[in-house]
């Protein structure tokens, strides 16, 4: 079985965030990069699929050179080999075009990405995949087994759990517990400076230009209406917050 | 920029007599992606699989959870980073098995079972063993197939480790020894397969060593004890009866046990120095936490000065502390690398690059762990009531670290060997004290420079109150060696203020060689914070030194001498005083922003 892996280098959950160049750039310094928690259960379960069937795990990121730590903390945790493709990922579509154009110069059964990155969380970058390659794409998936070219997954949905069968090939998006979180180990991260990680130049060009960013408005001040003064709180909703 | 020295060739302890440029000492700042990613390893094991299990290590029944928790330590591969490819390890570098200490560090229980049973259980193996016993026992130690414990302490025989009364005695057809005795305080003795067992043949005066399989029998043990602190880890007494040893199993040769034990415990005592700052550095992020949490009087009381204080105290004391960590295991590295080329054996290489540094193992140790100690009785300060409370987490820290200070040689022992071992060097000729000595008794009589600084670069003032505090040690060393002489050693009390005056200094020096590589590489202004550690930490060094300094002479010198060397001390702790509130506010508002540790 032959799998594509698609992962992040975003800042980490705990990083402080700011602008620089009057709010037009993320002011990375200081700043912690990991692999996106959701593609990181995505590499975890690929690893696991390989191990009970065979094939190969290749690290896909479509990034700048800045994210070779976390790509090669991939291949610790278990892929087989990476490719970069060399640039900044400006959108979700162009993001989406780059994945598609290496993914179409394989056969890949599997390929599989967080259900969504941590820093744009957009959630679309695996439907646009699958829309582009034109096989079923799927998301968020929480569990997944193989059984003789067939996909068996169980999907949130409002509400509830589905359960889903499908043929391979597949694009999904996955998320916990479909695996579990792997911590690389000695002989891993002593391995990956011996895996191939190929840098490619990407095609076609990004749609979206920043203008600004903006950091949301701090909370404000909490105020506690006892439950049996609910007259009060209505009072405010409307003459205070003016949401009624 | 290629700062670090081809290889230093600083010997052990010449940091008392000789200038260290920075460029000559490694700094954290510099392990490679690599190294930082096999310490994410084992924080992110402590986080996942020991930390969510803490009360559960403590109050188990049994030890099952101790040893599944070592046996996925094994599957990692943290067992094995010391040990060398060929026997299924990894074969990492010293440094870099501090580093993975210094990352395990914050495990509490865990972290002493790991420490024990890669640290004294596996390393005599490891640097005494044949070849035989090398292949025999070191995968299985790398693995974590068989756990190890060591077996030096007996009732009567704790710090005078040489007087132990364990027997072996060869039987008659000569292929065994039989073993009978009692040992004491056994870390891992609940669940170990591997033993290292001390013991005297015959009427021998000094111990020989001997690798002892559980399986052999005669092997028996009390029950665990109830311990202060680190409860989850197993410790039992371990009695010896009748125990048959395979002649064979004889570690390293006969009488030559007391050597390993000394040489294994250098190793012990520097890495318990890297396990005690990764622990201070956790606590100090939980007792920040707290602080930015807890609101008093309307505000959190991470604002309050008195709390700012205790944070940038701490964070000062654990940046010096690692700072010289890693100098010293770069050292020893370097000092490996120095004897492997001259074709020294590996095993031999590595501990005789240790031996060399035993005074810096014995006062990291020291050091160390009053460091932790300090930063978990300030973490129940800030915690203040929920300090005291089992519930909170500042409990079991300030229990577990208390530990520290005793095992792996009291901290009397090892401010005793520390000195010792610089007085004994010195005679030797090793170390080249006395003419820097004398110097220093010259320069007291005389008219005392006053110290217009001409020279430009980094630090020059604080360079020069470095260099002072070493004419300080030399003064008050030279003069009451020159009193008791012989009788030296049973002034205690002296060598115990000695000592004081060394380890601030070597600290203090290294946190600031530290600082200037850093701003070197990165410049003056992304080190700020740093420089505020490194300067907070000299400035309360040269005070302790000064208090040290002056119990010590008035321990022994009377009249004139008296007066002439109060009034070097007094010249040599001299400094330009800064604002250290404000550097100390500085770190802490630092780390509140960041709700946690702020260095690396
Ligand atoms: C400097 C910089 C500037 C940016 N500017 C913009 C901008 O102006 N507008 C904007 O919308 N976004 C911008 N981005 C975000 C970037 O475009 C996102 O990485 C991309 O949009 C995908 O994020 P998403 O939230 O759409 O992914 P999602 O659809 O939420 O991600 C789902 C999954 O797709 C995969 N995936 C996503 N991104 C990548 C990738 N880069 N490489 C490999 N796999 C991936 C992962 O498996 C991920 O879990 C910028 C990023 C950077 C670093
Ligand atoms: C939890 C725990 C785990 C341990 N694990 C192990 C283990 O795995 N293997 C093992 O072999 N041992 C182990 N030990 C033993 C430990 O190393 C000893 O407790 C330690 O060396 C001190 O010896 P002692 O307890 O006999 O104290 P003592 O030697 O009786 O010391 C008592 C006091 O006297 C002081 N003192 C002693 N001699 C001198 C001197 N010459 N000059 C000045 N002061 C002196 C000491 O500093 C101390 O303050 C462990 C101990 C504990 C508590």
């Amino acid at each position: 079985m032959k799998i594509l892996v698609c992962i992040t280098n975003v800042p980490d959950t705990t990083a402080k965030i700011s602008f620089i160049d009057g709010d037009t750039k993320f002011n990375k310094t200081g700043v912690q990069y990991i692999c996106g928690p959701y593609d990181d259960y995505a590499l975890s379960r690929a690893v696991e699929l390989k191990e009970q069937h065979g094939g190969t795990v290749t690290v896909l990121n479509v990034g700048e050179a800045e994210s070779e730590q976390v790509i090669r903390k991939c291949l610790a945790i278990g892929a087989d080999d990476a490719i970069r493709v060399n640039t900044e990922p400006t959108d979700s579509y162009f993001v989406a075009e780059q994945i598609a154009h290496i993914a179409s110069q394989e056969n890949y059964d599997l390929i599989l990405m967080g259900r969504e990155s941590i820093d744009f969380n957009s959630g679309v970058v695996h439907g646009l995949v699958g829309e582009m390659l034109g096989i079923p794409s799927l998301s968020p998936v929480m569990k997944l087994e193989i059984d003789g070219g067939v996909a068996k997954m169980t999907r949130e949905i409002e509400g509830g759990k589905e359960d889903v069968e499908a043929s391979l090939p597949l694009v999904l998006g996955c998320q916990e517990p479909i695996a579990e979180w792997k911590i690389p180990n000695m002989r891993g991260i002593m391995s990956a400076r011996t895996k191939p990680l190929k840098v490619v130049e990407p095609v076609g060009s990004g749609l979206t230009i920043t203008e600004k960013y903006a950091l949301p408005a701090p909370k404000g001040a909490v105020k506690m209406i006892p439950a049996e003064e609910a007259e009060k709180l209505i009072d405010l909703l409307k003459n205070e917050a003016k949401v009624l | 920029m290629v700062l670090t020295d081809s290889k230093s060739s600083i010997k052990g302890g010449e940091f008392l007599i000789k200038d260290i440029d920075a460029s000559q000492i490694f700094i954290p700042e510099e392990f490679n992606e690599e190294q930082q990613m096999i310490a994410q390893t084992c924080v992110d094991f402590l986080r996942t699989e020991v930390h969510p299990k803490l009360d559960a290590i403590d109050y188990a029944k049994d030890t099952s959870l101790m040893v599944e928790l070592l046996d996925k330590a094994g599957e990692l591969g943290l067992l094995g980073t010391a040990i060398p490819e060929e026997y299924g390890g990894f074969g990492m570098n010293f440094n870099t098995s501090m580093l993975v200490t210094e990352a395990c560090g914050g495990g509490h229980s865990f972290s002493v079972a790991l420490s024990a049973h890669t640290g004294i259980g596996t390393l005599p193996i490891l640097y005494y063993g044949t070849e035989e016993q090398k292949a025999k026992y070191l995968p299985k130690l790398a693995t974590g197939e068989w756990k190890a414990a060591y077996c030096l302490t007996e009732p009567d025989s704790g710090s005078d480790a040489n007087s132990g009364k364990t027997k072996a005695v060869l039987s008659e057809d000569g292929k065994h020894y039989i073993i009978n005795g009692q040992k004491m305080w056994i870390t891992n003795g609940g669940f170990a397969d591997l033993f290292i067992v001390f013991a005297k043949i015959d009427n021998d005066k000094s111990l020989t060593a001997f690798i002892v399989e559980k399986s052999f029998g005669g092997i028996t043990m009390n029950e665990e004890e109830r311990k202060m602190g680190i409860k989850g880890s197993s410790t039992r007494q371990v009695f010896f009866n009748d125990c048959k040893v395979p002649v064979e199993n004889q570690l390293y040769t006969r009488e030559g046990g007391f050597k390993i034990a000394v040489n294994i415990l250098n190793i012990g005592r520097i890495k318990l120095a890297a396990a005690v700052v990764g622990a201070s550095k956790g606590v100090i992020s939980t007792a920040v936490n707290y602080a930015n949490e807890r609101k008093q009087f309307g505000t959190s009381i991470s604002s309050f000065g008195a709390i700012k204080h205790k944070i940038g105290d701490m964070i000062a004391k654990v940046f010096a502390s690692e700072s010289a960590c890693y100098r010293a295991g770069q050292n020893i590295d370097d000092a490996i690398d120095t004897l492997l080329a001259s074709g020294m054996e590996s095993g031999q290489a590595k501990l005789k690059g240790v031996e060399q540094f035993a005074i810096e193992c014995a006062m990291l140790k020291v050091h160390g762990s009053e460091v932790l100690d300090y930063v978990v009785d300030e973490g129940v300060q800030i915690y203040g009531g929920m300090g005291f409370s089992a519930e909170a987490p500042m409990d079991r820290a300030y229990r577990d670290s208390r530990i520290n200070r005793i095992f792996e040689g009291t901290n009397e022992i090892n401010r005793l060997l520390s000195v010792g071992t610089i007085v004994k060097r010195a005679m030797k000729g090793e170390l080249n004290l006395m003419p820097a000595a004398m110097a220093v008794g010259k320069e007291i009589l005389s008219i005392p420079d006053f110290g217009v600084v001409e020279e430009d670069g980094l630090f020059i003032p604080e360079k020069k109150a470095i260099k002072n505090m070493k004419k300080a040690i030399l003064m008050i060393a030279g003069a009451s060696l020159q009193k008791f002489m012989m009788k030296f050693e049973e002034e205690q009390e002296i060598i115990m203020n000695l000592a004081d005056m060394l380890i601030e200094t070597y600290v203090a020096e290294s946190a600031l060689l530290r600082v200037e590589k850093l701003i070197i590489l990165r410049g003056e202004e992304a080190c700020a914070l740093e420089k505020d550690a490194a300067l907070v930490y000299l400035h309360s060094a040269i005070d302790k030194l000064n208090s040290a300094g002056k119990v010590a002479i008035t321990s022994f010198a009377e009249g004139d001498e008296l007066r002439v060397m109060l009034m070097g001390l007094k010249r040599f702790t001299k400094i330009e005083p800064i604002n250290l509130k404000d550097a100390r506010r500085r770190l802490a508002d630092a780390a509140i922003q960041k709700n946690g540790y702020i260095f690396i």
